[in-house]
């Protein structure tokens, strides 16, 4: 009966331990954005973690795109040619870009950057009773290390995410133009063309939502870090992962609201 | 004055607080000493609002302190903590003026300076070391500047947890000397943790030996040694025989 019930049981306190977490995490996020709303406001800190979420994270995001949409041209060119549809490169790499790598990629990136980062500091912080200190010094941890931390990622994700469409557009025009003898101003035009302002809303949308979750994931799991060394690592490593796992699974429900409308 | 009432608080099985009485008179600098793991610190963030106890009353001058405007309640606290807690990525005048800069007791940016300048000199520190970022300093060195930061703002009620430990006699001897005299000369309420029956001594007008997650003792310095309760004179002169036991 044990060995029946053992696994049954296991799966329900997990459950139940995954739907409080959901819970914890929904509060949090609720806290995080009224204190985003609310005065007082901390725009030192909100500049600097503009900095750190936006502007240092461009030479990642840069990379990252220039690589997948070099390597994205070839795939399509190489695929493409099994039915005479080489043609189809500039168009192929501009959606694959904009409505699907550039956010993914920039998220996961955001999420490998900024999440670790954002957790290993708050960890930090609470393990030497420098959350402690904000708030005995009148200032509320939400407001003063979360809110800024959300809110920049909000607004540079989406920027980021732009800028990591036109950047891999121009990975695989460069490809395509020196490597695969594609006229350059064709492609360029075939690109433009063939653009939606809709895969446009779409890709900045899932960058705000991603930076939103990477952000909130780094500062969760840093607020609810244990104590230690160990306690930091295990908050890193948990915040890392859930905002990977979150992106994706928010990926795919974006995609398919976006495919509806 | 601020008062305990039957303070009782839990974490998961560890019963750490069991009805906590205590009574610390306005002016007055109580020391709470106790083996680690009896939860000093515990009653001490109970007080602050920073852990939430699970039944009991605390009052500052009788007035709930779970209730009421928290920032204005936080405004008349200082508190030095055990590693400093300072801010790795503000530089020292910025961690002192930490209060000054933002909220209600926000001033000028210059004048805020000053007022941290001044702070680290009154705990011994030169003007030089205001720039510095919290990691360039020593451990001695963070801790004075964990106490200009907790002087600040001038508060009425300062709260000292560990304030010598990890330091050399000397300078935990340093420590005590300018905490007695900041106190002294601010006329504050001081709530002070320790092991170190020095800093007791240097201290204290009123000591409480928590125990068994109770006040087990409490009374002026002066009587301390007198007391006659078994367990305070065994945390007193440190021995391993006694109703304390030893391996815990």
């Amino acid at each position: 009966m044990n060995l029946f019930l053992s696994p049954v049981a296991t799966l329900g306190r997990n459950t139940i331990a995954a739907l409080a977490m959901l819970g914890r995490v929904t509060l949090f996020m609720l806290s995080a954005f009224s204190h985003i709303l609310r005065p007082p406001f901390y725009p030192r800190e909100l500049f600097q973690a503009l900095l750190q979420v936006g502007w240092l994270s461009l030479p990642v995001v840069g990379l990252t795109a220039i690589f997948t949409g070099g390597a994205l041209a070839l795939q399509i060119y190489s695929g493409g040619a099994r039915f005479n549809a080489e043609a189809v490169v500039p168009q192929i790499v501009a959606i694959g870009m904009v409505r699907e790598l550039g956010p993914v990629l920039v998220g996961l990136m955001i999420a490998a950057r900024v999440t670790s980062s954002i957790a290993a500091e708050i960890a930090t912080m609470k393990v030497t009773e420098q959350i402690d200190a904000l708030t005995t010094l009148s200032t509320h941890p939400m407001k003063y290390l979360v809110a800024p931390r959300v809110l920049a990622a909000l607004v540079t994700v989406p920027i980021l995410v732009g800028i990591g469409d036109i950047i891999g557009i121009l990975g695989g025009y460069t490809v395509a133009v020196q490597n695969l003898g594609f006229n350059a101003a064709t492609y360029m035009q075939n690109t433009v063309n063939f653009l939606e302002a809709r895969d446009i809303i779409s890709s900045l949308v899932k960058g705000g939502v991603f930076g939103v979750i990477a952000a909130l994931m780094g500062c969760y799991y840093g607020m609810d870090s244990g104590r230690g060394a160990q306690g930091v690592g295990r908050a890193t490593k948990g915040s890392v992962q859930a905002a990977a796992v979150l992106i994706l699974a928010a990926n795919f429900v974006l995609t398919g609201v976006f495919f509806s409308i | 004055m601020i008062e305990l009432s039957d303070v009782h608080k839990a974490f998961g099985d560890n019963h750490v607080l069991r009805g906590v009485n205590l009574s610390i008179p306005k002016g007055t600098s109580m020391v709470i000493i106790g083996g680690s793991g009896t939860g000093k610190s515990v009653a001490l963030k109970c007080i602050l609002g920073l852990i939430r106890p699970d039944s009991g009353l605390i009052t500052l001058d009788g007035k709930d302190v779970t209730k009421g405007d928290r920032d204005a309640f936080l405004a008349r606290f200082g508190m030095l903590f055990q590693g400093g807690a300072l801010f790795d990525s503000l530089p020292v005048w910025q961690n002192v003026a930490f209060r000054l800069l933002r909220g209600s007791l926000k001033r000028p940016k210059d004048e805020a300076r000053e007022i941290a300048i001044e702070k680290l000199r009154r705990v011994g520190l030169t003007p030089d070391q205001a720039d510095k970022l919290p990691a360039e300093l020593s451990g001695g060195m963070q801790k004075r500047v964990g106490l200009a930061r907790a002087i600040a703002a001038e508060p009425e009620i300062i709260f000292f947890d560990e304030p010598t430990t990890g330091l050399d006699p000397i300078m935990s001897g340093v420590i005590n000397e300018l905490i007695r005299e900041i106190v002294v000369e601010m006329g504050a309420t001081a709530m002070t943790i320790t092991h170190d029956m020095t800093s007791v001594r240097a201290i204290a007008d009123n000591v409480a030996m928590l125990h068994g997650g109770k006040i087990r003792w409490t009374g002026p310095v002066a009587e301390m040694d007198a007391s006659g309760d078994p367990y305070l004179e065994q945390f007193i002169t440190g021995s391993a025989d006694g109703p304390i036991e030893a391996v815990r």
